[in-house]
């Protein structure tokens, strides 16, 4: 088991110009280790980063899209790792980071802690997918899922990290979103 | 919208015109769960057009965040689901067609709404509340129930991309 921002500083040293589509706790660790235009911070509805992140990646087949999601979000979206499978962008890979917990929520469980979410991606006909519960698995994930075809999948197991309230005031600016555009843009 | 005499025709409402009016306005995704109400005369010839890459969905919600993607990756698309879906996919259009603003285009069937009666006079509950929820959401809304009114379809997704903001066209008669 890992910790979150230990894996994501090591996640930061493996991409390059990729779209990065995170959401709640994940996405408040992602923006202070790094913040850049071609982040996308998923907004407003949860469970829908992975939806906003098939989104891009149909629209900008020519990068990866790589989507941080949270177990607590992917619960509310499940249907998505079948409309995944079926769309099969193959830039786009999609991480659960898995804690248990939702833990933007006051770190309550969520409803079953053995879910297995490699499992269901399996089950839902996503091409590739990746399990990982150290940061050398976890590196080795990603740089296969970054070097070929997609989709892929990758299910993380993290330690819960901080509770909040953390602020998401920042991340959902109308100036990062007009970034984002500027940068696909260029 | 009155009751027609006897002697009058029953007005058509076609799918490929619609489908058409649709191409006109620059969109190149559909996103859609299947609605009985548009299935054969709407979803049939748009999952046969080439020039339109439909996207199956399992909820109709995610249709709103794929959207929002396609969207920041400059691409136009159409939500097509049937009012059920919409009711269903209200928080997601609380926050992206209404407070972020985007230009969410969504094609509403209104399944079981009686010939020639206007939405809000229907028997039918979801039918009938769906106008005004659109108004408190600040939704334009075009109905479209014949070819007469397909010709508004284009320039509402155009005005909608342009000005950034949702548009939502009720579907009150089955296409054919």
């Amino acid at each position: 088991m890992m910790n979150r921002r230990v894996a994501l500083e090591r996640l930061k040293t493996l991409i390059n110009d990729e779209i990065v589509v995170a959401t709640y706790s994940t996405a408040s660790d992602w923006i202070e280790i790094f913040d850049r235009p071609l982040n996308f911070f998923s907004f407003g509805a949860m469970g829908l980063a992975s939806s906003h992140g098939l989104g891009l990646a149909i629209a900008r087949p020519e990068r990866k899209v790589l989507v941080l999601d949270g177990d607590g979000s992917l619960l509310m979206n499940l249907g998505t790792l079948v409309t995944i499978a079926a769309a099969a962008p193959k830039n786009l890979v999609h991480m659960v980071w898995k804690n248990g917990s939702y833990e933007a929520n006051g770190g309550h469980p969520i409803p079953q802690q053995s879910v297995d979410f490699a499992a269901m991606a399996r089950a839902a006909g996503i091409k590739n997918v990746y399990y990982a519960d150290n940061l050398e698995s976890f590196e080795a994930a990603v740089r296969q899922s970054l070097s070929g075809d997609g989709p892929s999948f990758i299910e993380i197991e993290i330690e819960q990290g901080p509770l909040g309230p953390r602020s998401y005031k920042d991340m959902y600016k109308a100036s990062r979103r007009k970034a984002l555009r500027e940068a696909l843009q260029a | 919208m009155g009751k027609l005499g006897p002697e009058a025709e029953t007005p058509v409402l076609t799918g490929a015109k619609i489908v058409a009016a649709v191409k006109r306005a620059g969109v190149s995704h559909v996103l859609s769960v299947p609605d009985l109400h548009t299935a054969k005369g709407l979803l049939t010839p748009i999952r046969s057009d080439p020039a339109l890459t439909l996207i199956r969905t399992c909820k109709e919600d995610e249709t709103l965040g794929i959207a929002a993607g396609l969207n920041y990756g400059d691409k136009r698309a159409l939500i097509l689901i049937q009012y059920t879906g919409f009711l269903y996919s209200m928080n997601a259009i609380r926050a992206m067609a209404c407070e972020h603003k985007l230009p969410i285009c969504m094609m509403i069937g209104l399944l079981g709404k009686e010939p020639e009666v206007a939405p809000q006079d229907s028997a039918k509950f979801g039918v009938r509340i769906l106008e005004p929820i659109l108004d408190v959401l600040g939704i334009k809304r075009l109905l479209i129930d014949s070819d007469e009114d397909v010709d508004g379809i284009s320039t509402a997704i155009e005005h909608a991309y342009t000005s950034s903001e949702p548009v939502a066209f009720l579907i009150a008669r089955k296409p054919i």
